[in-house]
């Protein structure tokens, strides 16, 4: 066994296992998740520099930033949302860390979204996805390739005067996902798991709900997912220990084999 | 006739920039009280309240009665012209550099001769309205104004050494998402700004006014976010060089008091809007603006605040939103005195609740973004330092006064 994981490294280190980053930079100018402006809002990222080598430090650079739970590339923990707030262990410092590394069934959509903000992952769409690739396998995280990370901030955030446009999906197709197919989490390009409009759902944010009600987790401002194929990625994603934390930015890195 | 100002030259690479200077500037404590009437565009001196008399200059007993009852007053400030002189040469570094300058005496209706600068319209007999004016130093000094309005009035080049007129200057809105921006942006424009550029933050959300706010004549949108240092200094390393007023429009409106708030989100966000935006803004363009205080007809001129009149007395029912008030008020006074050094001036300006959103609730009085617009152009034509726009905001001036106990009361 011990010499599988010295291989895997080995594998890692010489490019036979390529690690993909899908993570976006951590920036000022990456959109924020935007609430009614009356609710609390999530900080997003900020940077002040402590010292650059001069008479506030003479040798060294640092910065301080500050940033919520929920900014930039970020993991969700169960206790985010109120369907899963009695669950045990279910903070992003008392998840079992095994939970932190899985499989990941990625559902290509992005023939589909090009040039359509509300279209919505449903439960026929991805079992035409299983047909062709495969039954999403228990504790999968399934991760919807939207290319939406490709897009300008504007269209990316899909801001309008009622509210975000950005694919995602239907109250069904979550509740199928966890009680169906068991999955360990879903996972999005766009700046939430859930649909844009998601709010007019009943109920109003499924994935949310229904992932964190169930016990699963939730990734979102992921990028890259075009560089992984439909099944056979692995996904290491491991949270900063937040005491009680709801969530937390984190580096989302995917561990694929280099087609021989 | 005052010759029209040409519009400002390209800067010639080649020569040095020209340092601020400005005239002596100490005055005694009690004169102190001209600098309160000039900051606020008033004209008032010394009356005494036994004899009547009114002192100039500025004195701690009446030269007639000797009474020590000489409070400052509003005068009127007609008179007529006794004598005019033209200064041709002077040992005084600044004045040294603007000659020839004119200067007078004018025999005030309400009594005193006033040694003053004279506008170049004024001539010897001719009937003047005195102004009390902040020079580039920020001292107060009078000039003798014609009686009525002539061409191009306030081109002249000695009043506008003591005006911020942002005719042929370039300004900074430093947020134009919301209505008050977008009114400053059109008011700038109209007084003959030379550029108006346009703060807009996260440019992925829209926001109302938002293709009206571009079809503004010389309106330039630049990307600016007072919550985020790095593009506060990014910008100013742009246009830092080319803005002469800052108008600061962003703010940060939301109810709520001190105790009854749920936690600090809200209030952290408050300072960083309006005390930490301030200090990025003046740390990124004020040492350039100090720079550049006498540089030709586009001089740096202004910073403006905007500022809630709750900054001098909470409002508990904004509490927190007072309390950020507050500290930027005090951020502007301290920023005051770094930027005069450069003959740039820094003007509050105190309103009570505005006709926008997060005062919806709140009954009228209100003060309107156009009119509060209008005021803000006008305050820098006049070279003014604080400006109380709105039935609220001089009701509090005026009662802050006399008892600050019973306001304080009366607001929660």
């Amino acid at each position: 066994m011990a010499a599988d994981l010295v291989a895997f490294a080995r594998a890692v280190t010489q490019g036979a296992i390529r690690v993909i980053d899908l993570t976006q930079t951590l920036s000022q100018e990456f959109p924020t998740i935007v609430l009614p402006p009356e609710f609390g809002q999530c900080a997003p990222f900020r940077i002040e520099e402590v010292s650059r080598y001069d008479e506030r430090g003479p040798a060294w650079y640092w910065n301080n930033i500050t940033l919520g739970e929920h900014t930039g590339t970020h993991f969700d923990a169960p206790v985010h949302w109120i369907s899963g707030k009695d669950l045990p262990n279910n903070a992003v410092d008392t998840i079992e860390p095994r939970n932190f590394v899985a499989p990941a069934s990625v559902i290509d959509c992005s023939r589909e979204c090009a040039g359509n903000p509300d279209f919505e992952l449903t439960v026929p769409f991805v079992e035409a996805w299983e047909a062709k690739h495969g039954r999403i396998a228990p504790g999968d995280w399934v991760l919807l390739r939207t290319d939406w990370s490709k897009l300008p901030y504007p269209q990316y955030a899909g801001m309008r005067d009622d509210g975000a446009h950005t694919p995602g999906p239907t109250p069904g197709a979550v509740k199928w996902l966890v009680e169906q197919r068991d999955v360990h989490g879903f996972g999005t390009e766009t700046i939430g798991t859930d649909y844009g409009q998601a709010q007019h759902f009943n109920p109003p944010y499924p994935a949310h709900f229904y992932m964190h009600g169930k016990g699963r987790f939730g990734l979102q401002c992921l990028t890259n997912l075009d560089k992984l194929p439909p099944k056979g990625a692995v996904i290491v994603a491991a949270p900063l220990k937040i005491k009680n934390g709801s969530g937390s930015p984190l580096r989302v890195l995917a561990l694929i084999e280099e087609a021989a | 006739m005052t010759r029209p100002l040409d519009p400002p030259k390209r800067k010639d690479p080649l020569k040095k920039t020209r340092q601020p200077l400005y005239p002596q500037p100490v005055r005694s404590r009690t004169a102190q009280g001209l600098t309160a009437a000039a900051a606020l565009g008033r004209f008032e001196l010394q009356k005494c309240l036994d004899c009547n008399a009114v002192i100039y200059p500025p004195r701690d007993a009446c030269p007639k009665c000797l009474s020590a009852r000489v409070p400052f007053v509003p005068v009127h400030n007609g008179g007529q012209v006794l004598a005019e002189t033209t200064i041709h040469t002077s040992t005084d570094p600044y004045f040294r550099e603007r000659t020839p300058w004119r200067a007078g005496l004018t025999k005030l209706d309400v009594g005193p001769v006033v040694l003053s600068h004279l506008h170049g319209d004024v001539r010897e007999g001719a009937r003047v309205r005195l102004d009390l004016k902040l020079d580039k130093g920020g001292a107060p000094v009078m000039i003798a104004l014609p009686d009525q309005e002539t061409p191009h009035m306030a081109d002249d080049p000695q009043l506008r050494e003591m005006t911020c007129d942002p005719k042929f200057r370039r300004a900074l809105i430093t947020d134009g998402r919301g209505a008050v921006g977008q009114a400053m942006a059109k008011a700038f424009s109209e007084a003959g700004s030379t550029i108006v550029f346009v703060g807009i933050a996260d440019p992925w959300k829209p926001f109302p006014g938002q293709d009206a706010l571009g079809k503004i004549p010389r309106v330039e949108i630049v990307a600016l976010d007072v919550t985020d240092s790095e593009s506060v200094s990014e910008q100013a390393e742009q246009i830092g060089g080319r803005v002469d007023i800052i108008v600061n429009t962003a703010d940060y409106v939301r109810p709520g008091g001190i105790m009854q708030r749920h936690g600090l989100t809200v209030a952290r966000e408050e300072m960083d809007v309006r005390y930490f935006g301030l200090m990025r803004l003046a740390q990124a363009f004020g040492p350039g603006m100090r720079a550049r205080g006498a540089d030709g007809a586009n001089s740096a001129a202004a910073f403006v605040n905007l500022l809630s009149v709750h900054a001098l007395m909470n409002w508990p029912q904004y509490g927190g939103y007072s309390a950020a008030e507050a500290a930027a008020l005090s951020a502007a006074q301290c920023l005051r005195a770094e930027l005069r050094p450069g003959g740039v001036k820094v003007l509050n300006v105190f309103f009570g609740p505005l006709e926008t959103e997060w005062f919806q609730t709140v009954p009228p009085p209100k003060v309107a973004p156009a009119a509060l617009a209008r005021a803000v152009v006008q305050a820098l034509q006049r070279g003014q330092e604080e400006l109380f726009i709105g039935d609220v905001a001089q009701d509090i001036c005026a009662r802050l006064a006399v008892n600050p106990k019973a306001i304080e009361r009366e607001l929660g």
